[in-house]
């Protein structure tokens, strides 16, 4: 499952040249602010904007490539794209909409995956409906259902939570966490907000006036570690859930050690992802006692960073997993902090994705 | 309600069927001028809009004396038409058809171009991501989306038909049962000593069908927006 995009446009005085990979299955977030470049990517992907030059390929079949004069028409592309304004037929209900797609791939996909997909995205009580009568988040929800259903070989999703309000925006979020674990095909998602790239990618390209500034996997980005101006916002840790302990917690372990948060009754052997942000993290010497905070980890300081005229942010392995502590450089002085140094870290809250779903670990 | 004379039932059912056939002859091309208008940038597009909407506005006296000019027995095309294939226009209803074609164009196109605007044209590129080729689009998203403004556009323009008189009387005359439609027969009552009470019906009967399909159209239209909106 590889994707293979490089891009030369001009468009007025903006100028785009890209140039990514993604050989893993998984979301891949483009993320950058607007005007970025982000959608004229995807819309040169799924064929709706012919690139001055460059090479797109999906999984070794080339969609488009200037050398050889190589363009694919949209129609036998086989790229889902889900709009940021969903563009559902209105003159038709919503299971017309879904089978659109269904009802013309080449390579169709069984009945059997209709049912999965309306399952997936909770479309039961809406098939009859029109998109008239669809809340914001319910047009979404039949959007990404409908590019589902045409079996694309690659998905991809332009800002679809972009002009829902935050409760739509929580309410879309764990559809697409399901998404990103049960799917198929690799999803590239478009976005400018890091808390969905944190919570949905696995890989990040951070694009910048039409350039990559850089790519690296979620993790890398939560640490600050892809551009230059994207502070660390924390750690995302994949982790998986051990069981409920006498204490009544919850145990995730991770590589590098083992979390306790409040207790969930999802199964053990779930694949959860978690995040701590910089900001619940503190520090200590030695390794304390006595303390409300559940999690305290044993770490190795990585390295050392001013953020801003007072903050620090101290970058720490714990094992193999990083995590990130923004204290005060005040604090770095006091307690003579340096790289390759052992320290506790104390971990005051953890953010366990609310309805963060099965899946991804069940099948391994 | 009023009884009308044989003649004037005559006139009344003339008119309904010389303005359904314009309706229904126009229709093709009001759809595809609507969709090159909708759809498509070119050099020169302002000029082409300004002729195709140029029938609502010319003198309808001076669009039938143009029609008896291309389309007269004695004219290179009418002529032609005649000569080969037996087809006449002139003191015809046919000619009133065609006379009344071309003055309610327009009003098809309009409306058509309407609601194929307002069919956001992004659909068309969700239908390609989906696999559905140029035909495949436009048989099942372009056209079940501009039906409402086909069906106001053709509704429009019956009614507006109904009352066309310059140009039929300039083109085809003024012949009972072949041309002498519901604004003919109106304007002949008038001509008719003692004739008022038959114009004074006649014109009831028109003012009627007007506000009965021009309130259609508007029904047609507003249960679109409802639906799609």
């Amino acid at each position: 499952m590889s994707v293979d995009v490089r891009i030369r446009h001009r468009l007025g005085a903006f100028a785009l040249d890209v140039a990514f990979q993604s050989d893993a299955p998984g979301v891949t977030a483009l993320f950058g602010p607007s005007g970025a470049g982000k959608t004229s990517i995807v819309h040169a992907i799924a064929g709706l904007l012919r690139p001055d030059e460059g090479r797109i390929a999906v999984d070794g079949r080339v969609l488009f490539d200037s050398a050889t004069r190589t363009d694919l028409a949209v129609e036998d592309r086989r790229v889902g794209l889900v709009f940021q304004d969903a563009r559902l037929f209105p003159h038709m209900n919503v299971r017309d909409n879904l089978l659109f797609g269904w009802r013309r791939a080449k390579e169709c996909a069984g009945e059997g995956e209709i049912g999965r997909v309306i399952e997936l995205l909770g479309l039961e009580g809406l098939l009859s409906r029109k998109p008239a009568r669809l809340s914001g988040g319910e047009k979404s929800r039949v959007a990404l259902g409908r590019a589902l259903l045409a079996s694309p070989s690659l998905l991809l999703l332009d800002e679809p939570l972009a002009s829902l309000d935050a409760s739509r925006k929580a309410e879309i979020l764990p559809y697409l966490e399901r998404l990103r674990d049960e799917a198929k095909m690799p999803i590239f998602h478009v976005s400018h907000a890091v808390d969905e790239v944190l919570r949905l990618a696995d890989r990040v390209v951070v694009l910048r006036d039409g350039r990559v500034e850089g790519e690296g996997s979620v993790f890398d980005f939560a640490a600050g570690e892809i551009g230059q101006l994207l502070p660390a916002t924390g750690a995302v840790i994949d982790a998986r859930l051990e069981g409920v302990r006498d204490d009544g917690l919850s145990v995730l372990s991770f590589p590098g050690g083992v979390l306790s948060v409040a207790r969930t009754e999802l199964p053990p052997g779930t694949r959860l992802r978690v995040r701590i942000r910089a900001e619940d993290v503190l520090l200590a010497r030695e390794e304390p006692r006595a303390i409300s905070a559940n999690n305290v980890l044993a770490t190795r300081i990585s390295s050392i960073r001013a953020e801003g005229a007072s903050q620090a942010d101290v970058h720490l392995l714990c094992g193999g997993t990083r995590l990130v502590a923004r204290i005060t450089q005040a604090s770095v002085k006091r307690l003579g902090l340096k790289e390759g140094e052992a320290v506790y870290a104390v971990v005051k809250s953890v953010i366990l994705d609310p309805h963060a779903l099965r899946a991804r670990g069940a099948l391994e | 309600m009023m009884s009308l004379s044989d003649a004037e039932i005559e006139a009344l059912l003339l008119s309904l069927r010389v303005s359904s056939v314009a309706v229904v002859v126009a229709l093709p091309f009001a759809f595809a001028a609507a969709l090159l208008l909708a759809r498509k940038n070119f050099p020169g597009k302002i000029l082409v809009d300004a002729i195709l909407h140029a029938p609502l506005v010319l003198p309808p006296v001076a669009m039938g004396y143009l029609l008896l000019i291309v389309f007269g027995t004695r004219a290179g095309l009418g002529g032609f038409l005649y000569e080969q294939f037996g087809i006449r226009f002139v003191f015809n209803w046919t000619g009133a058809v065609l006379a009344s074609a071309i003055l309610t164009f327009p009003f098809q196109m309009r409306a058509i171009r309407l609601s194929l605007e307002s069919a956001d044209a992004g659909l068309g590129d969700a239908a390609r991501t989906l696999g559905a080729r140029a035909f495949d689009r436009f048989r099942n998203v372009t056209l079940p989306l501009a039906l409402p403004g086909v069906a106001a556009g053709a509704i429009t323009a019956f009614a507006a038909s109904l009352g066309e008189f310059g140009a039929i009387i300039t083109f085809v005359s003024n012949i009972p049962g072949q041309t002498r439609t519901l604004p003919l027969a109106i304007y002949t009552a008038l001509q008719t000593p003692g004739g008022e009470a038959a114009a004074a019906r006649l014109a009831a009967l028109s003012i009627l069908l007007a506000l009965v399909f021009m309130t259609l159209a508007e029904f047609v239209q507003r249960r679109a927006k409802d639906r799609f909106a």
